[in-house]
């Protein structure tokens, strides 16, 4: 439980979801914050003050330190505000495959998505697509039990949570269809777990609003394209 | 403490920053271990088996255990050989150093890569400008440190042989200006603190062969215009 003394403060905006893997292990570690919604065309003083080399959310400022990148703020939050509810294995080779596949979430998952959701260019969008289902199948893979972390929420679970959420609403939203439930029965149902694990659910933004956010810039860019 | 029983194992090619950055944190700990050569042209069935998803170098393995990401590898070998730590134990620190040592790999290592195997005059100068930024943002980071680490190397410094050892034969081979020491003098003091550390000095591939290396791939892409 953090302390009366400690001020923590959360720089994000409503829809990202790296932003959300911060204040579901907030959530998860009983740790009260202030939360700075951030508009990105114009950004606060405080969000250049406390991140000018990225200039990006989410920021997490701890008794005024500041801290960016949301897998190492997860491992942050996971050393300061104790064991109760663990984030990360123990174990040092656990630990490695936990960064390993929060890595591969970053590096291959997501990238894969935008440029099968958001490039301008058809043939890139295919490859996108090619490539997010590639990145699933490892995913769909892995996935050995209720949640990536075993019986309870890990890292990899809150990494993974664009997934959950924010595909379904991007594949409505531009109509595509890459997490069916015959090619990833696991990923599905973890899906549904994780969505409504009570740290997570308090903390998704609405759908509506996010498809209709991800239908606006998939408009913009098919026009900008034209 | 890890036992004397160990087996630990190393798969990577000669002339790869990364597969350094593990001869670096192996040797730092005084691990034994048998060195692998792979060849990324050739891949073997045994790096096909550890690094299925990747299929890439560095892999460690440690009793049958398979880890790969140099940087991931690097905080395992932290966490299981304490000795001589190469991240604070301060939480705080710790995120510092990972920030850092992210910083290094998304914006220097890839970015000068880009930067230097590239025909267009475009993405050379776009790619230069990065690089050139993130050096700076380095330079301001290194103060009157000797090493990112304080007195000792650490993640970062680990991260970041890159620098020292690789930039001046890319800018070399390309022709261009990055890590000097008039644009950057504490970091290039600190680089060359880097390269004469004891450690880092025998993890260090051989120049020539790296050189080499670099050399044909730049020349390659001009080959075929």
């Amino acid at each position: 439980m953090a302390k009366v003394y400690e001020v923590v403060k959360v720089f994000g905006t409503v829809g990202s979801p790296f932003a959300k893997r911060v204040q579901i292990a907030l959530e998860l570690k009983g740790v009260q914050y202030t939360f700075f919604e951030e508009d990105l065309r114009n950004k606060s003083e405080l969000l250049l003050k406390y991140n000018p080399i990225h200039k990006k959310v989410p920021v997490l400022v701890h008794n005024e330190k500041a801290l960016v990148e949301s897998l190492v703020i997860l491992e942050y939050i996971d050393e300061v505000w104790g064991s109760d509810q663990p984030i990360l294995p123990q174990q040092p080779y656990h630990k490695a495959l936990a960064r390993f596949w929060s890595k591969f979430i970053d590096d291959k998952y997501m990238p894969a998505i935008t440029k099968a959701a958001f490039s301008a260019n058809k043939e890139e969008r295919e490859k996108g697509s090619e490539e997010t289902v590639e990145a699933l199948e490892h995913l769909e893979n892995e996935l050995k039990d209720k949640f990536f972390g075993g019986e309870s929420i890990g890292v990899v679970d809150i990494a993974a949570g664009h997934i959950a959420f924010w595909l379904p609403a991007i594949e409505e939203a531009v109509g595509l269809k890459l997490l069916t439930s015959d090619k990833f029965p696991k990923l599905h149902k973890w899906g549904h777990e994780y969505t409504n694990h009570p740290a997570v659910k308090k903390n998704l933004p609405q759908r509506e609003r996010l498809v209709a956010f991800f239908k606006a810039r998939y408009a913009s860019i098919i026009t900008a394209s034209k | 403490m890890a036992s004397n029983q160990e087996e630990v194992t190393l798969l990577g090619v000669t002339r790869s920053p990364f597969v350094c950055r593990v001869h670096i944190a192996l040797k730092l700990k005084g691990v034994e271990y048998k060195y692998v050569e792979e060849s990324l042209f050739n891949k073997s069935d045994l790096l096909l088996k550890y690094n299925p998803v990747h299929k890439k170098v560095p892999v460690f393995v440690h009793n049958g255990k398979p880890i790969a990401e140099s940087l991931l590898i690097v905080e395992y070998i932290d966490q299981t050989w304490t000795h001589n730590p190469i991240l604070s134990s301060d939480p705080y620190q710790r995120a510092l150093a990972r920030f850092w040592s992210k910083f290094i790999d998304d914006k220097v290592v890839g970015v000068t890569s880009k930067a230097v195997f590239t025909v267009d005059e475009k993405e050379r100068e776009k790619n230069t400008e990065e690089v050139l930024e993130a050096l700076q943002f380095l330079e301001n980071e290194i103060k009157d440190n000797k090493f990112f680490g304080g007195e000792e190397i650490g993640l970062v410094d680990i991260a970041a042989v890159f620098i020292p050892f690789w930039i001046p034969m890319l800018q070399e081979v390309a022709g261009l200006e990055l890590l000097t020491s008039h644009k950057f003098p504490k970091l290039y003091k600190w680089s060359q603190e880097l390269i004469n550390h004891l450690v880092v000095k025998e993890s260090l591939p051989p120049r020539d062969h790296v050189f080499a290396f670099i050399k044909r791939r730049y020349e390659s892409l001009f080959i075929s215009k």
